[in-house]
């Protein structure tokens, strides 16, 4: 039969029929898998391809200081960041900036770093970038795909250096500490608190960074501005107010002798509110904002002068004379002196023990002295023999117990613990079970030898010792940490006798002529042997006596002595309880007053072995 | 019933709509966010269907008669231009691997693979318009072998395979058309399968069995058979040689076909983001030119070989449903006119016809959804190019006489009582 037989011709035509249907339905099939029952899952893939989540930097919360004023804000800024889909776009589209952006190889190498822990995310290029730059680019925006310019408050601090050790300063989030559940919620290039009250209440401080999504092409080129997914607003962090007073702090910062260094406080004793704490020298926290030089920041860490470390939480020096009263309150809790004991020998200028004679920094001698007046005179030899007394065991005891080896627990990053031996063990070990004499009660007993304090932790034994009951809450910047209180057994009584001392160190004493008006001030002077140059003077004061208010405590290296401190502290008495009208003004003369400390031949501090370590700084 | 003669108006009508959608689709697979060359490529294609459709009427101007009494020229014309590209051929544009491109004086003037595939159509006509009885021998097939094989060798050595296919596509189906059985079909096929089974030493071996029993049940001639049982194992044999014969890019698109997910950022590419683009399209689809993966380019060759998958984004799973349903019924007419054809020649041109486009649509609709190894073929009336779009509104022309030509010449259906006696 031949092919072209209509009847075979049909039947034939059939079957094609049949199988062009068949072959079409087999399409229609998996189009329907894939458009119908798979759409979901390829509409997410879609969305993944061509939208890239940027995010939208919270802006901090601010620092404000008791009364409100700003300490720490934000200022509108813009950063500069790159989308690339690989190194090799990332660099062509850093070289096509270059003209506008010029990279030295150090910078290229930290976006390329930056760049690899994220390569979805945009990278940012320039922190904080000038507005000539940003404007000039965002004309370019359509020849350079890629191309993010975002809002990224930039944070600033209003009083500068006065401010530095409190505030501190922010960097952004290293790699390793985004690994941390402490920085969770951080993302690359977030800015996080790195010294002072940013670093120690980050969490508040910091807000949640919303996001937006960028459309982007195959090539990595931004379109536009995603419409139809959410943006998901930021939120800022807490406004954080502290219990500093500004106005306090601005005043000591310009009195503080130029060109020292050192460290002044001021706090209430009753509620441990820190009103002040400067530390000489300082440094501009908003020179480490977008994009630090590191130049400035080479030469603030290794300067001599070590202008990032905080000597009122870090620096230890030997408490020199203020410990007095320490030993003076040990004797009186043990019932081994009163205010009106008397010691075995009058002072006439040293004091033999064994076959060493031990000076007291009057070489022509106190005479016989009251406890009362040995505090007043600040008598070396009465001293002596009172931690003789007391006995060593004693002594190390009760210090520990007054908490001499503990940080003063202050919301301050890093604070440095005070060393003080824990027991007579300490001096077997250091020279050996028979190496050391008794000896070293006599040093320990006038602040010297084996003893190292901070200030902020000599503040917070002066607090105990202006408050009533001798108790204290551990001083704080901003939070009270509630049952913190550091106190002392003594009664009223004694308490009383050993302020009325310290008034009279004031009126008549070490620190004569450092008395302002009708203020009943009570302080103490010292002096910190210093193997490496002059002394270090200290001076520790509280006012009113009869309801202390404030206790202000400052040190100043190199100053030969407390005496020329005390000026300097009881002004900021004044300004703080009479107002700026009741301070003398003028520069402090420096009183002509003797060294009130017996010289030591244990080299004492202040330590700085671990700064270059120890602290830390933008990175 | 007598027909007047006059255009078939259900192919006008179909052809007529595809064209518009195709340059709809072209227009939008122009738009995208950063502008491309792509944009401006639907005026282009204007002008080519304006010199298609003028081919096209001049096809249909064309008595078969004369058509056929010229098939051999048209035939010989198609070789030297195969053979002259294989020589002055380049590569460019979506089909960079291979150099399917005549160039005249640096100018490209067209893929002669194109029009090959109608003259060979043509030719193979001619052929079976001669024999009255349906070849029931391999020997009997070995003309229609060798009227395709010199084409399908050429366009394969470029190498183009995807046009290399299409060749066979036509091959069986006009084999079909003139009445060869289907078994026989299956052993002329048996080496292809043997080959593609090769890569695995189990399946091939079931494969030379199950032969084996085909051959016993069929019976054709004892040479015959054992040429087939031979080429089968000798394919088996060669198929890693052969594989490894074939440039990367090629064995690269064969091995993501059975895994895009091999290498998503390359080969693999094109099929993921068709995939994505079509199924992120959904029931209703993104909307016109409004599909992100074009306009975005994620969507690799929008306006040639992936042209389906913008139809499948924007237009979603309807605008699926209404292209392939116009593709089935111009098939379909088609094949109406095949059988109803005045003369065999006419009939089979007509079914070769159909059968290019078939192959075209179907390997090139199953690519973009993963259904077939990215091949590179055009789809009719939608991708861009003026070789092929000339070549299709030609054909169309073609088959427009033919039913022309049975209108004239008063065609009768056979109804069920004239099949009884």
């Amino acid at each position: 039969m031949s092919w072209q037989n209509p009847y075979e011709l049909t039947h034939r035509a059939a079957a094609v029929r049949g199988v062009t249907v068949a072959v079409f339905a087999v399409l229609v099939l998996a189009f329907f898998r894939v458009q119908v029952l798979g759409s979901d899952r390829y509409e997410v893939q879609s969305r993944e391809n061509r939208l890239r989540p940027v995010s939208l930097p919270a802006p901090r919360g601010l620092l404000t200081d008791r009364d409100g004023v700003v300490l720490a804000d934000n200022v509108p800024g813009y950063s500069i960041a790159l989308l690339a889909s690989s190194v090799d776009s990332l660099l062509v589209k850093l070289d096509r900036l270059a003209p506008l952006l010029p990279l030295d190889s150090a910078q290229l190498a930290a976006i390329l770093r930056r760049y690899r822990s994220a390569p979805t995310e945009p990278v940012v290029v320039l922190r904080d970038a000038p507005f000539e730059v940003v404007s000039a680019l965002e004309e370019q925006r359509a020849w350079n795909p890629g191309l993010v310019i975002q809002s990224d408050p930039k944070r600033r601090y209003p009083f500068a250096d006065v401010t530095a050790h409190l505030v501190g300063y922010v960097g952004e989030v290293t790699e390793v500490e985004l690994q941390t559940q402490a920085y969770r919620g951080a993302r690359h290039g977030t800015l996080v608190g790195r010294d002072g009250l940013e670093q120690v209440y980050e969490d508040l401080l910091r807000g949640r960074d919303g996001v937006k999504f960028a459309e982007v092409d195959a090539l990595g080129r931004t379109v536009r501005e995603a419409s139809e997914v959410e943006v998901l607003q930021p939120e800022p962090g807490q406004t954080v107010r502290s219990t500093i007073d500004i106005d306090l702090q601005r005043y000591i910062a310009g009195m503080f002798p130029a060109g020292r260094r050192g460290a002044v406080v001021a706090m209430e004793p009753t509620s441990g509110e820190v009103l002040a704490l400067y530390s000489a020298p300082s440094y501009d926290p908003n020179a480490f904002i977008g994009g630090y030089d590191p130049d400035a920041w080479e030469r603030l860490s290794t300067s001599e002068e070590f202008p990032l470390f905080n000597r009122a939480t870090q620096a230890r020096y030997a408490p020199a004379s203020p410990w007095k009263l320490a030993v003076a309150a040990m004797a009186l809790e043990r019932g081994v002196a009163t205010m009106d004991s008397k010691m075995a020998m009058p002072c006439d200028g040293g004091m033999r023990y064994y076959n060493r004679y031990f000076r007291c920094w009057r070489t022509e001698g106190h005479g016989q002295l009251t406890l009362f007046e040995a505090i007043q005179h600040s008598c070396d030899v009465y001293f002596y023999q009172l931690g003789l007394t007391l006995g060593l065991t004693n002594l190390l005891h009760d210090a520990v117990a007054l908490g001499f080896r503990e940080r003063s627990g202050i919301d301050l990053p890093n604070e440095y613990a005070p060393q003080f031996p824990p027991s007579t063990e300490y001096y077997n070990r250091l020279y050996g079970p028979r190496g050391w004499t008794n000896a070293v009660t006599l040093n320990l007993s006038i602040g010297q030898g084996e003893n190292a304090q901070t200030l902020i932790n000599m503040m917070l034994f002066y607090s105990m010792l202006a408050n009533r009951r001798g108790a204290a809450p551990r001083p704080h910047l901003v939070e009270e940490r509630r049952g913190e209180i550091r106190a002392m057994g003594l009664g009223e009584p004694e308490l009383g006798g050993l302020r009325e001392a310290l008034v009279a160190v004031v009126n008549r004493g070490t620190a004569a002529g450092a008395q302002i008006a009708d203020l009943h001030i009570a302080g103490k002077t010292g002096t910190a042997q210093n193997p490496q140059g002059p002394d270090h003077g200290w001076f520790i004061a509280f006012a009113p006596v009869e309801e202390p208010r404030v206790v202000v405590g400052a040190i100043i290296e190199f100053a030969e002595h407390g005496s020329s401190v005390a000026p300097l502290v009881t002004r900021i008495i004044a300004r703080h309880l009479l107002g700026p009208d009741a301070v003398p003004r003028g520069p402090i003369r420096s009183l002509e007053m003797p060294a009130d400390s017996a010289p030591d031949p244990v080299p004492i501090l202040p330590d700085t072995s671990l700064l270059r370590g120890g602290t830390t700084g933008p990175r | 019933m007598v027909g007047r003669p006059g255009l078939d108006k259900p192919l006008v009508g179909v052809t007529g709509l595809l064209l518009a959608l195709g340059l709809l689709t072209l227009y939008s697979a122009g738009q995208t966010d950063f502008p491309s060359p792509v944009a401006e490529i639907w005026k282009r294609q204007l002008v080519w269907l304006g010199l298609g459709t003028a081919a096209a009427v001049l096809a249909f101007r064309v008595s078969p008669r004369i058509l056929e009494w010229a098939t051999p020229f048209f035939y010989g014309v198609a070789l030297l231009l195969l053979v002259l590209v294989l020589f002055f051929g380049v590569g460019t544009g979506t089909a960079a691997g291979a150099n399917s491109w005549l160039t005249v004086g640096g100018l490209r003037v067209g893929q002669p693979a194109e029009p090959a595939k109608l003259a060979t159509i043509l030719m193979l006509a001619r052929h079976y318009s001669t024999r009255r009885e349906p070849p029931t021998t391999l020997g009997e097939l070995v003309p229609a072998l060798v009227i395709v094989g010199i084409p399908f060798l050429l366009v394969g050595l470029q190498p183009d395979l995807g046009s290399a296919m299409v060749f066979l596509g036509i091959l069986f189906v006009l084999l079909y058309w003139a009445g060869v059985k289907p078994h026989l079909l299956l052993l002329l096929t048996s080496p292809l399968i043997s080959l593609l089974l090769a890569f695995s030493t189990v399946s091939w071996g079931a494969w030379i069995v199950v032969l084996t029993l085909v051959l016993l049940w069929v019976r054709p001639y004892v040479l015959e058979g054992l040429v087939i049982w031979l080429t089968n194992v000798a394919m088996g044999v060669i198929a890693l040689e052969l594989w490894e014969r074939l440039a990367p890019y090629q064995q690269n698109r064969l091995l993501s076909f059975l895994n895009p997910e091999v290498d998503p950022r390359a080969t693999g590419w094109h099929i993921i983001q068709s995939k994505v683009a079509i199924g992120s399209g959904g029931i209703f689809g993104k909307g016109f030119t409004q599909g992100t993966q074009k306009r975005l380019a994620f969507l690799p060759e929008q306006h040639t070989d992936f042209i389906f998958s913008v139809v499948g984004e924007e237009l979603g799973f309807v605008g699926v449903l209404i292209t392939l349903g116009l593709c089935v019924a111009l098939l379909l007419v088609l094949l109406r006119i095949a059988r109803r054809a005045s003369d065999p020649y006419s009939s089979m041109v007509t079914v070769g016809i159909g059968g290019v486009l078939i192959t075209h649509v179907v390997v090139n609709v199953g690519m973009t959804v993963g259904l077939m190894p990215i091949v590179g073929i055009p789809l009719p009336f939608f991708s861009y190019g003026g070789s092929f779009l000339i070549t299709c509104l030609v054909a169309i022309g073609l088959a427009l006489r033919v039913a022309w030509e049975s209108r004239r010449s008063g065609y009768l259906e056979i109804t069920g009582e004239f099949r009884r006696l």
